[in-house]
């Protein structure tokens, strides 16, 4: 099918601020155990047009940042301290103090999300032109072929056959046809962010690379600013500019993507890298991270990654680190990264990789 | 050496009439002893319905199954109950296979008593401490009176796997068996399985959607890749990986996101004639593949069932058009 190309998205993000700065976000959640520490204290700024993607297992807070940011959290949790800015133009307006009423608006118009593309991301008894129809009233449009036309040219933009889709109950699509569908669904308000959370768990492979196709569309061609959610790395690989390593709540690793891949500073980045295979290029001896993650209701002292890592030094069980320049554009929140840099030059990573890569590439393209 | 598990047009189908979903069609593959075999495609591809009739939990519709040789539809029951003790399966969700009512000590003893691998109590407790550190919980006096709830997702696995063991299985089918687990744990589990295949003689057949997975795993194995109930192409995991040589396996293998930036922007883009999986119910004539293919050739592959034919490097391919053509999955 033919590229659609979409005429709106024109006033792209002229601002020079970041469109989205989080500063020491906090949440808990209240349970019958006890505060759950999903988030704490993370300081991140969202630069306009870029891709950030936030990685890291289940429990390390990413989904819960994620949602703080659209304030969808459940009732029993809790975002204190913190402030959460959203710029946009002139605009500047801190999320966590906007009323119900400033809230619809915020989400749909100007950051929205996708969730995994489950069946529970839709009402089950409405048909996808009647969802899109009840988005589009309740953030004041009234009219009904404006927004047929709207809906038409997205799917058409999503790669999907709108005679097929628009009158079609989400049980009637394929899991790869929901994904996209959320994702034009998302795009019908012409939002400054989008925050993707899972967008291809669950997919099939064939299926996870249109998805992957179009995100990259918007990215490269649409210059959208997105915060990708996901476990999984190659996401990361695949559609981030940079990326923010989470455990524990917090971030402690930030970077440009290919500083994140080669030359990860934190152990706990590091150990990722080395637990996922690629398909492409030779074989790799996989390391597992010793432990498994925290329990946030009782957490280790010091840095929270300590009781599994080969680093990990007397200080590290007493003092939490914080994030700290490691390079250009690179911080990492670890006493002993110069130890993860020094082990690196001994083994260095994706070498089988980069080694497949220089068989058929000219030197310069891979240094 | 004969093979240890050996299939043969092995067929399921599902439903009645018009209804009629050929979920498994007229698979043959043979597993040596101590070959590590992956089964990989996508969802409804028939290969855990293949692994569930491997694991005699599925009675075929056609075809048939032999172990060491003998067609299990013949045996008679004690060396049915034998064959079922001989194979065993784990599955994808360590959260539901565990019955949650009951420790770890009852379900690893409960089999062990049952079958009478243990003269008593106080043997098969000892026999599940041994089994628990085999599969590495340790301290295993620490989690045998432990309830599936007070785990974590790999420790609940590994619990599965050591319940795999308890019969002293000879074939393994482990059917996404750490799709469900964190990746950083991942890994520590295949080891395990892989330390198993040496210390134990178990023959594994591993069922995964994740490409890069089977590779891992099976780097010294073979990988099998199914397309709606059909095999279209097997052969040595890094004949297979590395030259594929069947169009679906290459759209695959293209299609894999990759953990890696370089990688991720120099893969192949194959675009497919269409993205969507043809429904089981309705399948295309011919080769199943045809719609989608972009080296369709009409006149034969809409036609034809193509055969699964031997090629030189290793391993079948059931595409007469591109069997002899190499596709470099890297550019620039």
């Amino acid at each position: 099918m033919a590229k659609a190309a979409l005429e709106w998205h024109t006033v792209q993000n002229s601002t020079p601020q970041p469109p989205l700065s989080l500063d020491n976000v906090h949440v808990s959640y209240a349970t019958r155990k006890g505060k759950v520490q999903a988030v704490r204290g993370v300081t991140l700024d969202l630069l306009a047009g870029e891709s950030l993607a936030l990685i890291g297992e289940s429990g390390s807070g990413k989904s819960t940042l994620g949602l703080a940011v659209v304030r969808l959290l459940p009732e029993t949790a809790a975002v204190a301290p913190g402030s959460i800015q959203y710029r946009r133009g002139d605009r500047e307006v801190e999320v966590l103090k906007l009323t119900k009423a400033e809230l619809r608006e915020f989400r749909w118009r100007d950051c929205a999300m996708v969730f995994q593309a489950a069946l529970n991301a839709f009402n089950p008894v409405l048909t996808v032109w009647d969802q899109t129809w009840d988005t589009a009233k309740a953030h004041g449009w009234q009219d009904k072929k404006a927004v047929q036309t709207r809906l038409v040219e997205l799917l058409r933009f999503v790669q999907l056959d709108p005679k097929r889709v628009i009158d079609a109950y989400p049980h009637e699509l394929s899991g790869g046809m929901r994904q996209r569908v959320l994702l034009a669904l998302s795009l019908l308000l012409d939002p400054q962010i989008l925050i993707l959370d899972e967008p291809t768990t669950a997919l099939d492979i064939i299926t996870q690379r249109t998805i992957i196709k179009l995100l990259r569309q918007l990215k490269e061609e649409q210059h959208f600013t997105m915060i990708f959610i996901s476990h999984d790395l190659a996401i990361a690989a695949e559609l981030a500019d940079r990326v923010a390593t989470m455990y524990a709540g917090r971030v402690v690793e930030l970077g440009k993507s290919n500083d994140i891949f080669y030359r990860p500073r934190h152990p706990y980045t590091l150990g990722l890298i080395r637990a996922v295979p690629t398909v492409t290029g030779g074989f790799e001896q996989l390391f597992s991270i010793p432990g498994s993650p925290p329990d946030l209701i009782n957490l280790p002292s010091g840095c929270k990654f300590h009781p599994r890592c080969a680093f990990a030094t007397d200080r590290c069980k007493q003092e939490e680190p914080e994030l700290a320049t490691v390079g250009p554009a690179h911080e990492a929140a670890c006493w002993n990264w110069q130890q993860v840099e020094a082990e690196l030059q001994v083994k260095p990573l994706h070498r089988g990789a980069l080694n497949v890569l220089a068989d058929i590439l000219p030197a310069a393209e891979v240094s | 050496m004969a093979p240890i598990i050996e299939l043969r047009a092995l067929t399921k189908q599902f439903g009645k009439g018009k209804e009629t979903v050929t979920a498994v069609d007229a698979v043959s593959l043979a597993i040596d002893p101590g070959e590590t075999v992956c089964l990989v495609g996508e969802s409804g591809c028939g290969k855990s319905t293949t692994g569930r009739m491997v694991a005699g939990l599925l009675a075929p519709t056609a075809g048939e199954i032999l172990f060491e040789g003998r067609s299990i539809t013949k045996l008679d029951s004690t060396a049915f109950r034998r064959y079922r003790q001989a194979v065993q399966i784990i599955h994808q969700d360590p959260y539901s296979s565990l019955n949650p009512t009951q420790t770890v000590r009852q379900i690893i003893t409960a089999p062990l008593l049952h079958h009478k691998k243990v003269k008593n109590q106080a043997g098969s407790e000892s026999r599940a401490l041994e089994l628990l550190e085999v599969v590495d919980l340790t301290p295993a006096r620490d989690i045998i009176d432990k309830y599936p709830h007070q785990l974590s997702g790999g420790q609940r696995q590994r619990v599965a796997v050591a319940r795999a063991l308890t019969l002293e299985p000879k074939f393994i089918v482990a059917d996404e068996a750490v799709s469900m687990v964190d990746v950083s744990i991942r890994v520590s589990i295949l080891t395990m399985l892989t330390r198993l295949k040496q210390e134990f003689d178990v023959t594994f057949l591993f069922i995964t959607h994740d490409l890069a997975l089977a590779k891992y795993f099976a780097w010294n194995g073979r990988i099998t890749v199914m397309y709606l109930g059909r095999i279209v192409e097997d052969g040595p995991t890094q004949r297979l990986v590395s030259d594929p040589r069947h169009p679906y396996t290459q759209a695959l293998l293209a299609a894999v996101p990759e953990a890696d930036p370089e990688l991720a922007h120099h893969k192949r883009q194959i675009e497919l004639r269409s993205a969507e999986i043809p429904s089981l119910l309705n399948l295309p004539s011919g080769c199943t593949f045809h719609p989608r293919c972009p080296y369709s050739v009409d006149g034969q592959c809409n036609v034809r069932r193509p055969p699964l034919e031997a090629i030189a490097e290793g391993g079948r391919v059931a595409c007469p058009v591109r069997q002899a053509e190499r596709v470099t999955l890297l550019v620039t």
